[in-house]
């Protein structure tokens, strides 16, 4: 069989790939496979997560899209439009940067937008903590919602004790920046929790 | 197919990974738990340095930084005992296709040059690659399926570079990475079936198409993006935000065991309706083995899944699973090539594939 790139050549080299439930077959041989074979395979992958970009660029923000490409990243200077090409992005700032944005992209390749999993070593057992006091703050909300006013003084009791364990820990850790975090998130979701409460 | 290599002939090779070819990595023996389905388990990590710019945005320097700073850190991790360190800039074109059909280096690391680095531990378990798409690629390996003991392994190093090196995470999006497809744990876990009867049974399709619909990824035998050869399906995680290491470990897990399920009513399904044309195609596979003068690369992953469906099948007379994926790993044209000490085209290639295969089932069917 002769190559399907430059039809010359012997096709020495078989690339099938499945893709959702298509199969696709290319013969080549193994100069064509070098210059475009798996270097291109590689692509494809990369690719279809670039125009999977586009696609949310355009169809999320159809009006606004030009204006969104615009935004760029203060640390490394890479534009949202730049991102939009490659999927890639240039620094850890670039998530703050395009924060609503990728919101939108991490919720269509995820469906998630809240890191659930590991923290880095000592963070870890805070960032536990942090998580542990979101999530019965989230509980308490709907636990007022539902009316249900029993459950919500237990979860609020709960709270407290996680609370002040998080504040011990993070006092004779000497971590001023961690108890100031958690400090944060627990007034955030006071605020979100509020107006509910007296509705 | 692998990339062929360009280099001079007769180049010097690099003594430490010459030096692997007296082994085979311990993932690859074939004696893990599920061995006769599932050849390997892969786990890795994706991790970055607080406040740097990632690879693919960086400039030389401070990519020199990164590299210097995660190889002075892999000095303190236990786990990666009598680790080898090697500069990906260093390595011929043949060197880093050897490594690569070894599992240790990604494509992109491969076809990548300044300031790209590989540790990895003696028995080829564990490695860290440096300045791939992200800073820190983690990564473990066990032969047949062990999920949770190749996240641990891997979360290990993870813990032990974690503890002098600072990592780029935030509360909201977990680990940051270069690709938002990898945001939160990092974590991609991926197993290499075999699925052969499904194949043959032409349920093959269907049953991938459920596999996609719950979220988990197929490639072929080299990962991201190549092709699928000799029945050998890698099925992996996509979701790294949202979820926690542990479900999406057992949510592959599941749908593993559900995979390896259906291809044992498929092979039942063929020993029932077509017993001798599977024996056949077995005993003819052999035949080919033991007697062919010119094997290509791939005509060996074809046999060689042809042959492991026998083993699975209990059949009489065939090699052990362990020799089967020897000669997967060394028929490799990389492997053969360092064997050989010097480049080689594909028909000299051929010619020396079929004695190395001849010579070691000879040993095999012997004894
Ligand atoms: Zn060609
Ligand atoms: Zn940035």
């Amino acid at each position: 069989m002769k190559c399907q790139n430059c039809h010359v050549a012997e096709a020495t080299v078989h690339v099938k790939e499945v893709k959702n439930d298509k199969v696709t077959e290319l013969h080549l041989c193994e100069k064509c496979a070098r210059e475009k074979g798996f270097h291109s395979m590689m692509e494809i992958g990369k690719l279809s997560i670039a125009s999977q970009m586009v696609w949310m660029a355009e169809n999320l923000y159809p009006e606004g899209s030009h204006r969104v490409g615009q935004v760029q990243c203060t640390e490394c200077g890479l534009k949202y439009s730049e991102f939009l090409k490659t999927g890639r992005l240039g620094c850890p700032s670039c998530y703050g940067a395009f924060g609503a944005q990728l919101k939108q992209v991490m919720r269509r390749i995820h469906g998630s937008v809240r890191h659930v999993g590991k923290a880095p070593g000592k963070n870890g057992a805070q960032f536990e903590r942090r998580r542990q006091i979101q999530k019965l703050h989230e509980d308490l909300e709907l636990a007022i919602e539902r009316e249900e006013y029993e459950k919500a003084a237990v979860i609020r009791d709960e709270i407290r004790k996680v609370e002040s364990t998080a504040a011990d820990a993070a006092a004779s850790d000497q971590s001023a920046t961690a108890t100031a975090t958690s400090a944060e998130v627990a007034d955030d979701s006071e605020h979100r929790a509020g107006p509910r409460r007296q509705s | 197919m692998v990339g062929e290599n360009n280099a001079g002939k007769g180049m010097p090779m690099n003594l430490p990974v010459s030096d692997m070819l007296r082994t085979s990595g311990k993932w690859f023996a074939g004696d893990g738990p599920w061995s006769d389905g599932i050849l390997s388990t892969r786990v890795r990590l994706a991790r970055n340095l607080k406040g740097m710019r990632f690879p693919g945005r960086a400039l030389a320097e401070e990519l020199s930084n990164v590299l210097h700073r995660v190889e002075s850190a892999s000095l303190g991790v236990t786990a990666l005992e009598g680790r080898q360190l090697l500069q990906i800039e260093g390595l011929s074109v043949l060197e880093r296709q050897f490594l690569l059909e070894r599992h240790l280096i990604s494509y992109d690391l491969a076809s990548s040059g300044d300031q790209c680095g590989l540790v990895f531990a003696a028995d080829e378990n564990v490695g860290v690659m440096i300045n791939e798409e992200d800073h820190i690629r983690i990564q473990a390996l066990r032969p047949g399926f062990q999920l949770d003991e190749c996240y641990q392994a891997a979360s290990d190093v993870d813990d032990q570079l974690g503890s002098s090196l600072e990592y780029a995470f935030s509360d909201d999006f977990g680990y940051l990475t270069a690709c938002p497809t990898n945001v939160g744990t990092g974590l991609r876990a991926s197993v290499l079936v075999h699925l052969p009867a499904l194949v043959l049974t032409r349920k093959i399709k269907k049953v991938l198409t459920g596999v996609n619909q719950v979220g988990l990824a197929v490639r072929g035998f080299y990962g991201e993006g190549t092709d699928v050869l000799g029945n050998f399906f890698q099925i992996s995680n996509q979701i790294t935000l949202g979820e926690k290491e542990s479900q999406a470990l057992l949510n592959l897990e599941r749908v593993v065991r559900q995979l390896l399920d259906y291809e044992e009513k498929a092979r039942d399904v063929l020993m029932k309706d077509a017993r001798e044309q599977i024996e056949d195609k077995v005993m003819r596979a052999l035949g080919v083995f033991t007697h062919a003068h010119l094997l290509t690369s791939e005509e060996v992953i074809g046999l060689s899944s042809a042959i492991r469906l026998g083993i699975t099948l209990s059949m009489e007379g065939l090699p052990r699973t362990g020799i089967i994926n020897e000669i997967l790993l060394y028929a490799q044209p990389g492997h053969m090539q360092m064997m050989a000490g010097t480049e080689m085209s594909s028909e000299e290639r051929n010619i020396r594939r079929s004695e190395f295969i001849r010579g070691r089932l000879k040993d095999d069917l012997a004894a």
